[in-house]
């Protein structure tokens, strides 16, 4: 019973050692160890993929993606350590209508049988602002991969009320199916030329 | 006659047969044509909300035949007829009700999957029951599918049946369902 006790007591006083250290070292040294990996919480539904395309070109249908998962990695002193890897569940698309979203899964669309998986890994972060930021890297839908850019917005971080650290960011970007051989203009005329994606993420950093 | 006597089929029980006859071919075919319908094509809407509404006639009707032959027993097997054909007869349209009965669920859980109900000729809608289960469209609409070509099946095995008594056999299997009556 008391053995894991001190062993906890004496791994905090360790922990607390080392901050004091680091802070003594101040900014001379930066820290080796990467505490600024995040996780992605899809599990609390704290992360959102959203988008939205044209109806005729009348009104706005959106519609999201239930099922994704993924990290990053937020360095707050050193953005070009900033990276993200997001894999979605092409087949978990949602558009609040049975029907639709099982012809948007068939093969004239998605073919989600084919293509179960969508993916975006970054390869660059640019900072354009104090809180935002072009964030380049190649995303994968219907079994195409394209380099895209989402424009990212950082919106906050810092302690959650129940001991861990969060932050989390907004993304818009377009996208054209077409470049992605989904021909949707065909079907749905030229209004849907474009889709337009936004991601919303907060993550819990890892421990 | 409305009802059926052991040798007759009753005015009900064959309105019933040919009006499910028919509207098991439509909705066969009009399932297939719909599928591939342009969105911009006037029917696009129109096809699928028929569709729907006479797949829920077919149900009611379904469910009057069942009920009817409670009160008024089919006509026994013609005395021709083999044991065999018997065993046979029996286990299709016995299958051939427990399939419809597997499509119009189906069928209801493609549109209600996410919630939305299931409109009857614009008159009421029947509400979502069982929904939030992931894909549940997808799976209930691979099975509405290939039961409907296995319903096919046994209309062809059905239909080549009657046939065969009314052709090869030369006996009243046929002239029965459509009314005729031996003894007349």
């Amino acid at each position: 019973m008391l053995q894991p006790m001190l062993d906890t007591v004496s791994n905090r006083s360790k922990k607390w050692l080392a901050a004091c250290a680091l802070s003594a070292a101040g900014v001379m040294a930066t820290p080796a160890v990467s505490a600024d990996d995040y996780v992605i919480d899809t599990r609390g539904a704290h992360a959102f993929i959203q988008f939205r395309i044209k109806h005729l070109g009348y009104s706005w249908l959106y519609g999201r993606f239930n099922e994704f998962e993924g990290g990053f990695t937020y360095d707050e002193k050193d953005p070009s350590k900033n990276k993200i890897s997001v894999d979605i569940d092409v087949d978990s698309i949602d558009s609040m209508h049975a029907e639709r979203d099982k012809h948007l899964r068939g093969k004239k669309f998605l073919d989600t049988d084919a293509f179960p998986k969508a993916k975006f890994v970054s390869t660059e972060y640019v900072p354009t602002g104090d809180k935002t930021a072009d964030l380049k890297g190649n995303f994968t839908l219907h079994g195409v991969t394209k380099p895209i850019t989402i424009q990212i917005e950082h919106i906050g971080g810092g302690k959650d009320p129940w001991g861990g650290y969060r932050n989390g960011f907004e993304g818009k970007l377009t996208i054209k199916p077409a470049d992605y051989g989904l021909e949707l203009t065909k079907s749905l005329g030229p209004s849907a030329s474009e889709v337009e994606l936004f991601l919303s993420v907060e993550g819990v950093r890892k421990k | 006659m409305i009802k059926n006597t052991t040798t007759r089929f009753g005015l009900l029980s064959r309105s019933i047969h040919w009006l499910s006859a028919l509207l098991v071919l439509s909705l066969f075919a009009v399932g297939l044509w719909m599928q591939g319908l342009d969105y911009y094509h006037d029917w696009y809407r129109t096809a699928p909300d028929l569709h729907r509404s006479f797949g829920i006639v077919l149900m009611l009707l379904t469910l009057t035949r069942l009920i009817w032959y409670r009160f008024s027993p089919k006509p026994k097997p013609l005395s021709g007829h083999s044991r065999i054909e018997r065993i046979v007869s029996v286990a299709v349209h016995h299958t051939l009700m427990l399939l419809l009965f597997v499509m119009f669920i189906s069928g209801y859980l493609i549109t209600t999957a996410k919630g939305d109900p299931l409109y009857f000729f614009n008159i009421f809608g029947i509400p979502s029951t069982v929904n939030g289960i992931a894909n549940l469209e997808d799976i209930a609409g691979d099975i509405h599918k290939y039961v409907a070509f296995f319903i096919i099946g046994l209309v062809v095995l059905h239909v080549a049946g009657a046939l065969k008594h009314h052709f090869i056999d030369k006996d009243f299997t046929l002239k029965r369902m459509l009314g005729f009556d031996k003894n007349a």
